[in-house]
């Protein structure tokens, strides 16, 4: 349901399910548990295997969001599908987060942020 | 095509998902595009996962009524509930209003169905419950 993994202090979040009211529960915890034994500053979300998202992820995002700023980092994501980029750009998300094409993209804008 | 499908539920989230399946199974027919499939998922999402987390705090003893109506092209969904009620319609469907800041809600579910349907009624009584109606047109399938 969520693949993890450490690169160099990111915290890289790939959730395969469907983000919803009742799976947020969830991941909220699992996340929060991962990232406060890790070492990293800043968290990248892999939307790839996310094939649905309503307004309970929005609050899952801005709850890490702030998560990773007390730590003085930032939050990235990354392969949003067109659908779930309505839902984004409607939320007004992007002023705290931002959306990339490639990992590789996401990690260089987190590292390049706030150590 | 005219046609109607009740589903009750039990007030708890993991029916949310089930609510979902059931609109996008419903509305097949007309083979809607993936944006109009995928703004009536998410409406529907919103509208049943606030009857079961406001109107009811989450408690699966009560049950949530949606119905589902089609009436040539146009899907009605109603979704009700017998919970608390909503005391100041306006001010809930402000962008980012929430009484359930502390569970991380966002305050967008109706911001949500506002933008992604065509009408979206909201009928409340305190200490009644509510009824929320959506409403949308689903288009003709353009030929490529
Ligand atoms: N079915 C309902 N019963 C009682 N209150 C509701 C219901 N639906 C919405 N509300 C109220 O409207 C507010 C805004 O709802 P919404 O825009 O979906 O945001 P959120 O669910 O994130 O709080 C809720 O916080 C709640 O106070
Ligand atoms: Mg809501």
């Amino acid at each position: 349901m969520l693949h993890q993994e450490i690169r160099k202090k990111v915290l890289i979040l790939s959730p395969s399910a469907e983000i919803d009211a009742h799976s947020t529960e969830r991941l909220r915890s699992t996340i929060d548990h991962a990232f406060e034994k890790s070492p990293c500053t800043h968290m990248v979300f892999d939307f790839a295997n996310v094939g649905f998202m309503d307004s309970s992820g929005i609050g899952l995002l801005i709850g890490r969001y702030k998560q990773a700023e007390k730590r003085g980092g930032s939050v990235a994501l990354v392969n949003l599908s067109a659908e779930m980029k309505r839902l984004y750009t409607l939320s007004g998300l992007a002023k705290i987060i931002a959306t990339f094409p490639t990992m590789d993209e996401a990690l260089a804008h987190v590292k390049g942020g706030a150590q | 095509m005219n046609n109607r499908v009740v589903l009750e539920l039990a007030g708890h989230t993991v029916n949310v998902s089930l609510a979902r399946v059931l609109v996008a199974a419903f509305i097949a027919p007309l083979d809607p595009d993936i944006t109009e499939l995928t703004d009536i998922k998410t409406a529907v999402s919103e509208a049943v996962t606030n009857a079961i987390i406001h109107g009811y705090g989450e408690d699966a003893r009560k049950t949530v009524r949606m119905t589902l109506t089609l009436n040539d092209r146009t899907l009605t969904v109603e979704v009700t509930d017998n919970g608390i009620g909503i005391s100041d319609i306006p001010t809930a469907r402000e962008p980012l209003f929430t009484t359930l800041s502390d569970m991380e809600r966002s305050g967008l579910g109706f911001t949500v169905m506002e933008s992604f349907m065509d009408t979206v009624d909201v009928i409340s009584t305190p200490g009644m419950g509510t009824t929320v109606t959506l409403t949308k047109s689903i288009h003709e399938a353009t030929e490529a």
